[in-house]
């Protein structure tokens, strides 16, 4: 198993700039406070300490709130459990170096998943090149992976069955094109609407329509066993 | 209308819709095991004395192949420089003697003419003393039993 070095790397670059950053947040509170000043109500203006720590607190609340999620969009896609927790990291590693840059136009939660998605192209056109033998053995297979599922209170048989679904789920992911594999899983596993979805993928909301239906017209050949 | 029941009105085959639904449960609960895992940091230990120890091989690697090559060097240019001196002294010496032999020649050719006369002339009278005296002591050494025998010769050789 490769061993997890990066979880520490990153907190410690967190706590470094946290001292150094001033986030959005903190220049929006001091503007506001100026405008209350020059509406003449006494506010005590944010000393850069105050902002600073603002603003670590703001971005620890977004990591807390939207790890999971995008670990798991990652985990869907990669079907690695190693490097979609190197890739989550990454990925708010360069939330975190890029925060004073996000204006607001979108969602935290868009815009995180907007560099998730760039950090997986990334490592699909890496793995391409060099490290294809190595993902393709920490990659867990399909039927691993469909053994995951939750107990319920599902007899024996309706297990077996829906495993058996799952499992032909992610041989139909797994032939997907990139873009189709990310389309689909937004839609289907984090269940966003369509222009979230375009927001996300910087795609117009008809191309995800057209690849949304493509994906799906694979899953369903795929149940119905006729590829 | 919530994100589920859309959902359920895209899809309007049964089976599919269920085969998703499956196949996020399974990715949800997947995910939420992975993520609940404690992490474990591997911290590598840096051996700095296996570091030094390879850093000072390598150095000593080096610095004696340099020495090596370097005395190797030194040698090759003793000898040449040896061979050379060598080289020197012989063609001096080769020089001088062949100075000297020019320098004596005339006089070897003068006295050369004067000399070989004298020489054969004394090498001569030397063997007829060797020859006298061997005839002398041969016929001191006769015995008298052999005496008649000595007289018959000496009259055959007069005859």
């Amino acid at each position: 198993m490769r061993p997890f070095c990066r979880p520490s790397a990153f907190w410690a670059l967190w706590r470094l700039g946290a001292k150094m950053d001033v986030g959005v947040v903190n220049l929006r509170r001091m503007v506001t406070s100026t405008k209350s000043m020059a509406a003449g109500t006494a506010v005590k203006p944010m000393t850069a300490d105050a902002a600073e720590e603002l603003a670590a607190r703001e971005f620890a609340n977004v990591v807390e709130s939207h790890r999971p999620q995008i670990f798991r969009f990652l985990l869907a896609s990669l079907r690695d459990v190693d490097l979609a927790e190197t890739l989550t990291q990454e990925c708010f590693l360069k939330a975190h170096r890029n925060w004073r840059h996000f204006r607001g136009d979108s969602s935290a939660m868009t815009w995180l998943m907007r560099i998730a998605i760039n950090l997986q192209k990334d490592h699909w056109r890496n793995r391409r090149l060099q490290f294809w033998r190595h993902t393709q053995a920490n990659a867990v297979s399909v039927d691993e992976a469909s053994d995951w599922l939750p107990n319920g209170e599902r007899s024996a048989e309706q297990q077996i069955l829906a495993r058996e679904q799952v499992a032909q789920v992610w041989k139909a992911v797994e032939r997907l094109s990139a873009r189709q594999r990310t389309v689909f899983l937004l839609r289907y596993v984090e269940e966003r609407e369509l222009n979230y979805i375009a927001r996300a993928t910087g795609l117009s909301e008809g191309t995800v329509k057209a690849h949304l239906s493509r994906a799906l017209g694979r899953v369903r050949a795929e149940l119905r066993g006729t590829r | 209308m919530s994100g589920r029941n859309r959902l359920a009105e895209e899809i309007d085959d049964p089976i599919v819709a269920g085969a998703l639904k499956h196949f996020k449960a399974s990715v949800d609960a997947w995910s939420e095991a992975a993520y609940k895992q404690p992490r474990t940091v591997v911290k590598t230990v840096r051996h700095t004395w296996r570091l030094a120890a390879t850093w000072a091989l390598g150095c000593m690697l080096a610095a004696g192949s340099l020495a090596g090559t370097l005395y190797e060097h030194h040698v090759r240019q003793e000898s040449a420089r040896i061979e050379a001196t060598k080289a020197a002294i012989r063609a001096a010496q080769q020089k001088t003697a062949v100075e000297h032999r020019t320098a004596e020649q005339p006089v070897a050719v003068t006295s050369a003419g004067k000399q070989q006369p004298t020489a054969v002339k004394r090498a001569a009278s030397e063997n007829e003393d060797l020859l006298a005296t061997v005839d002398s002591d041969v016929s001191r050494q006769v015995p008298a039993a052999m005496e008649p025998l000595a007289q018959m010769m000496e009259s055959n050789g007069t005859n």
